[in-house]
């Protein structure tokens, strides 16, 4: 894409038709790309919970659900992460005025919150393997760990992505790459709060139905 | 590793069986022949099989004894419904053939005589039809297809007398047959009343196959830690291959079995002399069989521990009283 | 210090494997000394390693495929090979632990690594070409697929001579595949490499629906898209749904093999089951992502040369919409046999019979394209009638099967075989050579040598025949895939001409091969100076052949289907004299090359458990990345003059005139 297909499309008049008025804004097609690439992290995701919802119940004999998980724990963690996708906003809302410290105070209390999910997720794991419930123990259990643990995985990548980006909004400035960038930054964020919305859902509330 | 010394072993000629047309390894009809004539014999009998073969390809496997000789009422329904199946579409596939090659050649640039359409890119009429073909035939198809997985259910009884039932344990690499009621066990051989039907539940002991006897019809999946059902029955008497028809590793090609469709009387026979056996099969004995093996020859058990079936398949595969994997750590190939 | 690797991983004593790994030595030795000695590295490094442009980028795919394919059909007339021998109580050349492995990485290479490939290629240097634009969405990115899929590539080949490939079939189901059972690093390799290219290749399909969604020229509106777009936007779209559950699955086998964990394992309540559903819901669309760019070249070069527009161009979208949309539904029909109740099975054989429906108006909706049309009778259209004839054949034994009862006899035969060869070989090869043949002009400059281009063709079309139509035979016997010898001698003949069959492949291999270089020695004769060489309907034939870098000097603006012939028929549509501006087209990068690397190492030190070195490969990927984030200028400027230079030397008018 460059700036001569974006004048382009600028020509074509208003009375034309969307998927007639020629190459989308290059802002447009970033975004397009990178939401489909949330789609396809989405569908990992779903395999993950078809085979949670499949290997749930088999325990190997080991310890179930409704023995293992500690509800007001997990309602802590949603909470963190309630209030991180809160303050991703905040923080698009600051870029988007380029106030500099506004932006890195609000990305500071996002990683901080996203930190805090991921010890109190960690120190979850830790007390289950310190049990005796790892991952080996049954398919459960190994399905649990990776469906959970990868949700983690993705929220450790995304406050390693933040920080990238506040370096790179301290070395380059609020330029529309660095914007661009932060957009996408915060639909992953975003989504990865709807998963854990189905992680909440379907692991932890389901163990008790 | 499978040793090519082994392929040739004295006595295992080849048998001419004039009934099928056909000829069949491991038949031991030669009998005790010294091993140095077995090549010349069996070079006889395969330029024989070479030419009659050629015949069986000239006829498409019309008369082999695969899926297209069915030798039980499974089968025999399967290979109609092959047959109505591949003439209902061949109705449209062989004008599709003829209409592509025949337009080719007719609209060719060179000919004068063709009337060309240069623009001519959309008729709602043809395309009505275009979609309405096809369709017809899937709904057609789409009947056969749900009558038959109905009538030809795997689990499904066939008819109203008292089965036998033959419990089917695949491991590595061979065949388990337990016969629970009368308390015997083969391996690669399974014995049957001839119109008789047959009851099988299956499960594997190790990595997955499919218990396959072509003539007699539908095939299944073994699999460890559950448990398939097939129906079969055999109306005619005689000896028809059985094999793994899903791969399963280093030894799967030769996990091959004879199916011998017997009268009832020499059926009772057949069961008295394996009880008079001795060999018990029991845990012990059946964790020595698990051992990855292959090709191992026909065997049978004068007795068997009850509910060994149950046993295997709430293992996941491993027998009593041993962890699931122990039989396997020591490696795997032949 | 090197994990289980240890000088036994070294085929020393297998002479078939060791014969093949020292040719293969001493050939890319050879290369490499003559690139050395001719001095081409800055060259290839600056001009196609390094290149973000599509039509390189896509080039370099297709070169790929055509390498693979020699591997994957190495693999095919080996076994074939093997099976005409080890009748009755002969053992054949290969044993099994060898055999099972060339079969695995035949179908693994032919799906992944020539299927995939080639496809991908075609669409990579087709789509911004016929969609009227100067590139992907994200060029860059383009290249860091390639990378990585030659990465996967890489990682394969490697396992020829460093350990094992998978001894499991291409789809490697557990339990067999589980470490219990495989032990070694033969499934390793294959999760590995397809785990590295399945990201290029997820990558890629991101990135060209995103291209064919929001980058077409002025104009062109969805009704107006050539056909080939609209079926690769199908093919990629199915990629963004379809291979995530691929790498979903692998990650949990690769848990399983590497940290104990219980998915699909027969002890600790895992589920085999659950792996084959999972694979097959990611394998049925593939079969459709191959196929259906595939569907896409046929409708271009019928139309094309019977010089007509696609008769029903609509049905033909909604066709190809609905087969995207309805092959997510279909996968249990890969293992009937597994005693689901008769309503699944039912249920399941039925949708997959209704996916005929589309693909039957396809076939009429392209003979009705001939129909009327003056038939030049080309090499691109040799393929296409030969896949008319052969695609209904195989489709025909495919909803046979779709029958449960019917499955439940031709299961896992080599009916099986005979059918998905007839459809893969028939329709996706057959599809990907007329799409090589025919844009091959456009890529280079010069049309392929006719007569061997038709003899090729011969040589396949008679070739399948041979070789497969034997296979339908032999399964309807009772011969079962995968077998490494067989007990019943009377099947050595059919056995024997399907060798045959093989043999006249390969001899259209070769002929590939002599095409290409008869073809580049007498390429002045072969000139295509128009760009237009075979009077296209599509705007890729609107511009030079090659294009220049920058695709198109002005977009064109598109005012209905077809947009180059009623361009070609309505002058008064053509810009006369374009007012042309600078333009600036995308830098080259390493990042996808230099990507590409780390990952490879840490595949291969992975499937040898050289942890340290893994770390290096992962880290590399990851600071390579972040230093490529920080790159600001992105985009070359293509100055007026270097426009208007090419511009002038490549005027339509000059060359049509």
């Amino acid at each position: 894409m460059n700036t001569l297909v974006d004048v382009v499309s600028a020509e074509i008049p208003v009375g034309v038709p969307l998927s007639e008025r020629g190459p989308a804004p290059k802002r447009i097609v970033a975004a397009f790309g990178f939401w489909l690439f949330l789609l396809s992290d989405i569908i990992i995701f779903a395999g993950l919970f078809a085979a949670y919802a499949v290997l749930c119940g088999a325990t190997d004999g080991g310890p179930s659900a409704v023995e293992l998980f500690d509800k007001r724990h997990v309602l802590i963690e949603t909470g963190c992460l309630l209030a991180s996708s809160f303050t991703c906003g905040m923080m698009m809302i600051a870029a988007d005025r380029r106030e500099t410290v506004l932006t890195y105070s609000w990305a500071l209390v996002t990683a901080g919150l996203g930190i805090a999910f991921l010890s109190l997720e960690f120190s979850e794991f830790a007390h289950m393997v310190h049990q005796g419930a790892g991952p080996t123990r049954s398919a459960f259990l190994s399905s649990f760990f990776t469906l959970v643990g990868t949700h983690g995985a993705h929220v450790t990548a995304g406050i390693a992505w933040l920080a990238i980006m506040m370096a790179q909004v301290g070395t380059l400035g609020f330029r529309p790459m660095v914007i661009r960038r932060m957009l996408c930054f915060s639909l992953f964020w975003h989504a990865l709060y709807i998963v854990w919305i189905g992680v909440f859902t379907v692991v932890y509330l389901g163990a008790h139905a | 590793m499978r040793s090519p010394s082994l392929s040739m072993t004295p006595g295992s000629g080849l048998r001419f069986d004039d009934r099928c047309d056909k000829m069949r390894p491991r038949d031991l009809s030669f009998g005790v022949l010294p091993a140095g004539e077995i090549p010349l014999a069996c070079e006889i009998f395969h330029a024989w099989g070479i030419l009659r073969a050629c015949a069986t390809c000239a006829l498409l496997a019309g008369c082999s004894q695969g899926v297209l000789d069915p030798q039980g009422p499974v089968g025999a329904d399967e290979k109609v419904i092959l047959f109505d199946a591949t003439t209902i579409m061949l109705a449209v596939v062989i004008p599709v053939i003829i209409c592509t090659l025949a337009f080719a050649w007719w609209f060719r640039a060179r000919n004068k005589r063709a009337r060309r359409l240069p623009d001519w890119e959309y008729s709602g009429r043809i395309e009505f039809v275009t979609w309405s073909i096809p369709a017809m035939i899937v709904m057609f198809l789409g009947g056969i297809a749900w009558i038959g997985s109905h009538d030809l259910d795997p689990r499904k009884a066939l008819g109203s007398a008292k089965p036998v039932e033959i419990e089917v344990i695949s491991l590595d690499w061979k065949w388990l047959f337990i016969y629970p009621s009368e308390r015997v066990a083969t391996v690669n051989e399974l014995v049957l009343p001839v119109n008789t039907p047959v009851h099988f539940k299956l499960t594997s002991a190790s990595v997955m196959n499919s218990f396959f006897v072509p003539q007699l019809g539908s095939q299944i999946y073994t699999m460890a830690g559950m448990t398939t059902q097939l129906n079969l029955l055999a109306s005619n008497a005689g000896t028809y291959a059985g094999l793994s028809a899903q791969f399963s590793g280093d030894g799967f090609s030769d996990m091959r079995f004879d199916v011998k469709a017997v009268p009832e009387d020499e059926y009772e026979e057949w069961l008295r002399s394996t009880r008079a056996g001795t060999e018990y099969l029991d845990a012990v004995r059946y964790a020595q069989l698990a051992a990855p093996s292959g090709p191992d020859p026909p065997h049978t058990f004068g007795q068997v521990t009850p509910g060994m079936f149950d046993s295997i398949v709430h293992n996941h595969g491993a027998p009593i009283g041993s962890s699931p994997t122990s039989a396997l750590t020591s490696g795997r190939s032949l | 210090m090197f994990g289980k690797l240890t000088w036994d991983a070294i085929p020393l004593h297998q002479p078939i494997p060791l014969i093949t790994v020292c040719i293969l030595m001493v050939g890319i030795a050879g290369v490499l000394t003559i690139v050395s000695w001719k001095g081409w590295w800055p060259y290839l490094w600056r001009e196609w390693i390094t290149s973000t442009d599509h039509k390189r980028i896509g080039v370099m795919y297709v070169i790929l495929a055509l390498v693979m394919l020699l591997r994957g059909f190495a693999d095919a007339i080996m076994m074939r090979a093997q099976l005409a021998l080890a009748a009755g109580h002969a053992a054949g050349y290969l044993p099994p632990e060898h055999y099972n492995q060339i079969f695995s990485a035949h179908g693994t290479i032919m799906i992944f690594f020539v299927g995939m490939t080639f496809v991908v290629g075609l669409m990579n240097f087709v789509l911004p070409l016929q969609l009227g634009v100067r590139d992907v969405a994200f060029p860059v990115l383009n290249s860091v697929s390639f990378w990585l899929t030659a990465a996967g590539v890489l990682l394969v080949n490697l396992s020829l001579g460093v350990g094992e490939f998978a001894r499991t079939g291409w789809l490697a189901y557990p339990p067999l595949s589980e470490i219990a059972y495989s032990p070694g690093v033969g499934v390793d390799y294959y999760l590995w490499s397809l785990q590295i290219s399945g990201l290029g290749t997820l990558l890629s399909g991101i990135n060209l629906t995103t291209t064919i969604l929001k980058l077409r020229a002025p104009g062109m509106g969805y009704g107006r898209m050539p056909v080939f777009c609209w079926t690769a936007l199908a093919s990629n779209l199915l990629i963004v749904a379809a291979f995530p559950i691929l790498t979903a699955t692998f990650a949990m086998l690769l848990l399983d093999r590497y940290l104990g964990f219980h998915f699909f394992t027969n002890d600790g309540g895992g589920n085999p089951m659950m792996y084959i559903n999972l694979i097959w819901a990611w394998g049925h669309p593939e079969v459709y992502i191959l196929i259906l760019p595939a569907f896409g070249v046929f409708s271009e070069v019928i139309a094309t040369f019977s010089a007509k527009p696609l008769f029903g161009y609509r049905s033909m979208v909604m066709a190809t919409m609905a087969i995207c949309v309805l092959s997510f539904m279909v996968w249990l029909h890969h293992f009937f046999t597994m005693g689901a109740g008769a309503n699944v099975n039912a249920f399941f054989g039925i949708a997959t019979m209704i996916i005929a429906v589309p693909t039957g108006v396809k076939v009429f909706n392209w003979l009705f394209t001939m129909y009327g049309g003056s038939i030049r009778f080309t090499t691109p259209i040799y393929w296409a009638i030969g896949f008319m004839i052969t695609f209904v054949i195989g489709g025909m034994t495919g909803v046979l099967m779709a029958i449960p009862p019917a499955d439940f006899v031709l299961h896992n035969s080599l009916f099986l075989i005979a059918h998905f060869h007839n459809v893969i070989i028939g329709g996706v090869l057959f599809g990907v050579m007329a799409g090589y043949t025919y844009w091959f002009p456009k890529a280079f400059g010069f049309t392929l040598h006719e007569g061997l281009g038709k003899a090729v063709f011969w040589c396949w079309f008679v070739g399948f025949y041979l070789a497969f139509m034997p296979l339908y035979a032999l399964g309807l016997m009772g011969a079962t895939r995968r077998m490494q010898h067989y007990a019943d001698p009377t099947w050595q003949p059919l056995m024997m001409v399907a060798l045959g069959g093989a043999v006249v492949i390969l001899v259209g291999i070769v002929l590939t091969v002599v095409q290409l270089v008869v073809s580049i020695r007498t390429r002045e004769t072969r000139r295509d100076l128009t760009g237009d060489p075979w009077n296209g309907r599509t705007l890729e034939w609107s511009v030079s052949s090659p294009p220049p870098e920058w695709n198109f000097a002005l977009l064109p603006t598109v005012v209905g289907p077809d947009a180059f012939w009623n361009a070609k028929r309505h002058p008064s549509l053509r810009n006369a004299a374009p007012r042309l501006v600078a333009l600036t087209v995308p830098k080259r990068s390493a990042l996808g090359f230099c990507v590409a690397f780390f990952m490879a190492i840490l595949g291969f030190s992975s499937i040898w458990h050289i942890w340290w070195l893994a770390m290096v490969g992962l880290f590399g990927a990851i600071a390579v990345t972040l230093r490529h984030a920080w790159r600001t200028e992105l985009e070359d400027c293509v100055s007026i003059a270097t426009i208007a230079e090419h511009e002038h030397a490549h005027s339509p008018q000059a060359g049509r005139a």
